[in-house]
C-alpha cells in the first residue's frame, strides 16, 4: 500500500462523518490557533518593547550621585553633593569611546502658563543632553551653549505638557511661570511616548542647567558645580561593561574613596531594561507552551477516541483488508495516516483560525503582532507528533485483529 | 517398461488437518484429522449440517487460520512454515475470497473495490484500472464500474465481489456460502460463472447448503462434527 493510497483511504473515511471530523480537529484548531495567535501578540509587544529599547539606545551609561545599597538606596557616603560637572568633564576626557557626557539636575514642580498649571519634571542640562538621549525638537529650537552659559531664562516643552498648558495652540513665545520666574518657550520636543516600564517621557521641561541651578532653592549651596546624574554616551559597539568599569574606578580616585570604601554614586546601563524584559519575556513563552501543552494533549485525546470507535466500526472493513492480502503493517499505516491527517487539516485550520485572529486583534484593538513562521511551523509539526502518538494505540488495536473474528463482526 | 509421467504436485495436500477451540472445560473439534487432496482445475463443493467445520476448513484452506495439528501444503508450499507477512502474500496473490455477505467496501465504487487487493500487491495505478475493468467485464459488470454497492442488487454485489477476488489472477479461488443470501434464480447466475471461470482453468471451493447448487460441481466433499465423511466425484450438471 503506497503512501497515496493510504492518505486517499484516511480522506475517504474521513468525509464519511464530514461533521464527526469536524469536531475531533476542534481541540486541534483551538489549541493551534491560541498558540499562533498569542505568540503573534507577544512578538509583536516584544518586538515594540526591543524598538522602544533601541529608542533609548544601549550605548548609554547613566551615572547619578549618592549610592544603591542592598536593601534600598543610601545617600552618598561623602558629601551630599557628590557628583560634579567636573566628573562629567573628566569622563568626557579621560575615558577612551566616550562621545559626550551630559550632566544634569532634576527637580519635580509645578509650572504656570496663563491661569493653567501643570505638575511635571524638570532637567537641567546641556545641549549634550539632548544629542545623549537622542531628543529631538518638533517646534522652535533646542537648548544651545550660549544659553546654558549665560542662564538665559528659556525652556523647551515635552508634548504632554504642551497638551496640559496650551491645548493644540502654539507655545513658542509664551511665557511659562517656573520657580516663580517666567521662562521663555523657545522650543517644544518631539514626541517619544512611554518608556519600558509604562512611564510618559514626554511630561517633562527642559531648561539650561545654570538657570535650572540658580533657581532650584537650595540646590546649589555648598558646590555650585553639583550635579544629580550625568548620562555617558559611548561610541557604538563600545565594551559597556569596561566602559563602567573605568568609570568606576575614576570616580572612585576623583571622590578619594579609599578601598572597602562604599561608591558614593551608582551606574546602570541600558541593558540591564533589555534583560529584565527577557526573564518576562520567557514567562510569557513559558505559559504559551502550558497553554498549548494543555490543548493539544485534549485534542489528541479526542483523536485517539474518535480513533477508536473507527476502529470498532470498520471491524469488518479490516477483516477484508487482511483477508485480500493486507499486511499487519499495512493496517497500522492505513490508521496512522488517518489519525495524522485528522490532526493536520486540523492544525492547518488552526493556523488560520490563529492568523485571522492576530490580524483581527491588530485591526480591533489595534495592538502590534507579529505572525511568527517558527510559531507555525513548531504548531503544525507538534500537531502532527499528536495525531501519530494517538493515532498509534487503535493502529495497533486495528492491525492486531484475528481476520476471522473481524470478518464475522457485525 | 512404460512409466507415466510424474503426475503435477496437488494444488492442495491437506493430511491430518485439526483445529479446535477451548470452550472452558470442553474441547470443541471444529476439524478433526481431516486429510483430502485436491488437484488444479477442479471444482469441489463443500457440504455438511451446520457446524460440521466447513468454514474452518475454508479458513484454514485461505490461510487466514492455522491449525492444531496436520499439515497443509498450497501448491507445494507447506503453509504453517511461512512468516505472517508471507501468509498476507499467499492470500493476495494466489487466493482469492468470495464471501457470504460480499464484504464489499460501502463508500466505494464497484471499481474501488475491485482494485483494492492490487493496493496491496503493488500493482501501479494505470494497470490497476485496466485489470479490474477487464475484471468487472469477466463477470458482465463492465458497465457498473462506477456504481456503490447501494446502488446494486445483491446478485450484482455479489459478482463484484468475485470480480475482486479474481483481479490478482489467483490458483484458488474459495467460496464461503457465496449464495446464501441470493435467491434461487440468482444463485444459479453466480454458480454458473463459478462453473464458467473453473472452465477457463481456476480451481473453485465453495461451501453451500443447497443441494441444487452443489450439482455443478465436479466433486463433493461431506462433513459432520469436524470429519470429512464423504468425498465422491461426478460429472457436474453444466449450468444455463
Ligand atoms: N472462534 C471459535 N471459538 C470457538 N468455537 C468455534 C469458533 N469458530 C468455530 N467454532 C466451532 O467450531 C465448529 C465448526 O464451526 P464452523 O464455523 O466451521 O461450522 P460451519 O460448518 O461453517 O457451520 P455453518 O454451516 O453454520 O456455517 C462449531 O461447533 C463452532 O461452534
Ligand atoms: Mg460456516
Amino acid at each position: 500500500m503506497t503512501a497515496w493510497d493510504a492518505l486517499r483511504a484516511a480522506l475517504d473515511s474521513l468525509r464519511a462523518n464530514p461533521l464527526r471530523s469536524a469536531l475531533t480537529m476542534l481541540g486541534i484548531v483551538i489549541g493551534v490557533a491560541a498558540v499562533i495567535a498569542m505568540v503573534a501578540v507577544g512578538a509583536g509587544a516584544r518586538d515594540q518593547v526591543l524598538r522602544q529599547i533601541a529608542s533609548l539606545g544601549t550605548n548609554l551609561i547613566m551615572v547619578g550621585q549618592g549610592s544603591i545599597a542592598r536593601g534600598g538606596v543610601k545617600l552618598g557616603a561623602g558629601t551630599a553633593s557628590s557628583l560634579t560637572e567636573d566628573d562629567a568633564l573628566a569622563v568626557l576626557a579621560e575615558i577612551p569611546g566616550v562621545v559626550v557626557t551630559a550632566p544634569s539636575v532634576r527637580w519635580g514642580l509645578q509650572i504656570v502658563a496663563g491661569n493653567q498649571n501643570w505638575g511635571t519634571v524638570l532637567f537641567g542640562i546641556t545641549p549634550d543632553y539632548m544629542e545623549a538621549r537622542d531628543w529631538d525638537v518638533a517646534m522652535g529650537r533646542g537648548l544651545s551653549d550660549e544659553d546654558v552659559a549665560q542662564a538665559n531664562k528659556v525652556v523647551v516643552l515635552g508634548q504632554t505638557v504642551v497638551r496640559n498648558l496650551f491645548g493644540g495652540g502654539d507655545p513658542i513665545g509664551e511665557p511659562v511661570r517656573v520657580f516663580s520666574t517666567p521662562l521663555t518657550i523657545v522650543g517644544v520636543l518631539a514626541e517619544k511616548g512611554q518608556n519600558t516600564q509604562g512611564q510618559d517621557q514626554d511630561d517633562v521641561i527642559f531648561v539650561p542647567l545654570s538657570t535650572a541651578k540658580r533657581n532650584i532653592p537650595g540646590m546649589a549651596k555648598s558646590n555650585p558645580r553639583f550635579i544629580h546624574t550625568m548620562v555617558v554616551k559611548m561610541r557604538d559597539g563600545s565594551d559597556m561593561a569596561e566602559a563602567q568599569a573605568q568609570i568606576r574606578d575614576l570616580l572612585r580616585q576623583r571622590h578619594r574613596l579609599i578601598p572597602g570604601q562604599d561608591d558614593d554614586f551608582w551606574m546602570r546601563d541600558l541593558s540591564e531594561v533589555s534583560a529584565t524584559r527577557d526573564a518576562s519575556s520567557r514567562a510569557l513563552s513559558f505559559l504559551l507552551a502550558a497553554v498549548a501543552a494543555v490543548s493539544l494533549l485534549v485534542g489528541g485525546i479526542g483523536i485517539m477516541n474518535i480513533m477508536l470507535v473507527s476502529v470498532t466500526e470498520r471491524t469488518r472493513e479490516i477483516g477484508l483488508r487482511l483477508a485480500i492480502g493486507a499486511r499487519r503493517r499495512d493496517i497500522l499505516v492505513q490508521f496512522l495516516i488517518e489519525s495524522t491527517t485528522l490532526s493536520l487539516i486540523g492544525a492547518a485550520v488552526g493556523v488560520a483560525l490563529g492568523i485571522g485572529t492576530a490580524m483581527g486583534v491588530a485591526a480591533l484593538a489595534g495592538w502590534p503582532t507579529l505572525i511568527r513562521i517558527d510559531s507555525v511551523v513548531l504548531a503544525v509539526a507538534v500537531s502532527g507528533l499528536v495525531g501519530v502518538f494517538f493515532g498509534l494505540y487503535p493502529a495497533r488495536r486495528a492491525a492486531q485483529l484475528n481476520p476471522i473474528e473481524a470478518l464475522r463482526h457485525e | 517398461m512404460a512409466s507415466d509421467p510424474a503426475p503435477p504436485a496437488p494444488l492442495i495436500a491437506v493430511r491430518n488437518l485439526t483445529r479446535h477451540y477451548r470452550m472452558g472445560p470442553q474441547t470443541v473439534h471444529a476439524l478433526d484429522d481431516v486429510t483430502v487432496t485436491i488437484r488444479r482445475g477442479e471444482f469441489v463443493a463443500v457440504m455438511g449440517p451446520s457446524g460440521s467445520g466447513k468454514s474452518t476448513f475454508m479458513n484454514l484452506l485461505g490461510c487466514l487460520d492455522l491449525p492444531d495439528a496436520g499439515r497443509y501444503r498450497l501448491d507445494g508450499t507447506e503453509v504453517a512454515g511461512l512468516s505472517s507477512d508471507a501468509l498476507a502474500a499467499v492470500r493476495n496473490r494466489s487466493i482469492g475470497f468470495v464471501f457470504q455477505s460480499f464484504n464489499l467496501l460501502p463508500r466505494q465504487s464497484a471499481i474501488d473495490n475491485v482494485m483494492l487487493p492490487m493496493v496491496y500487491a503493488g500493482v501501479g495505478h494505470a494497470l490497476r484500472l485496466e485489470k479490474a475493468l477487464a475484471a468487472l467485464e469477466s463477470v458482465g459488470l463492465g458497465a457498473r464500474a462506477g456504481h456503490r454497492p447501494t446502488q446494486l442488487s445483491g446478485g450484482q454485489q455479489q459478482r463484484v465481489a468475485i470480480a475482486r477476488a479474481l483481479v490478482n489472477d489467483p490458483l484458488l479461488l474459495l467460496a464461503d456460502e457465496p449464495t446464501g443470501a441470493l435467491d434461487t434464480a440468482t444463485s444459479l447466475e453466480i454458480i454458473g460463472l463459478f462453473q464458467r471461470l473453473n472452465r477457463r482453468g481456476i480451481t473453485v471451493v465453495l461451501v453451500t447448503h443447497e443441494p441444487e447448487v452443489a450439482r455443478f460441481a465436479s466433486r463433493v466433499l461431506q462433513f459432520r462434527d469436524g470429519r470429512l465423511i464423504d468425498d465422491q466425484s461426478r460429472d457436474p450438471e453444466i449450468a444455463a
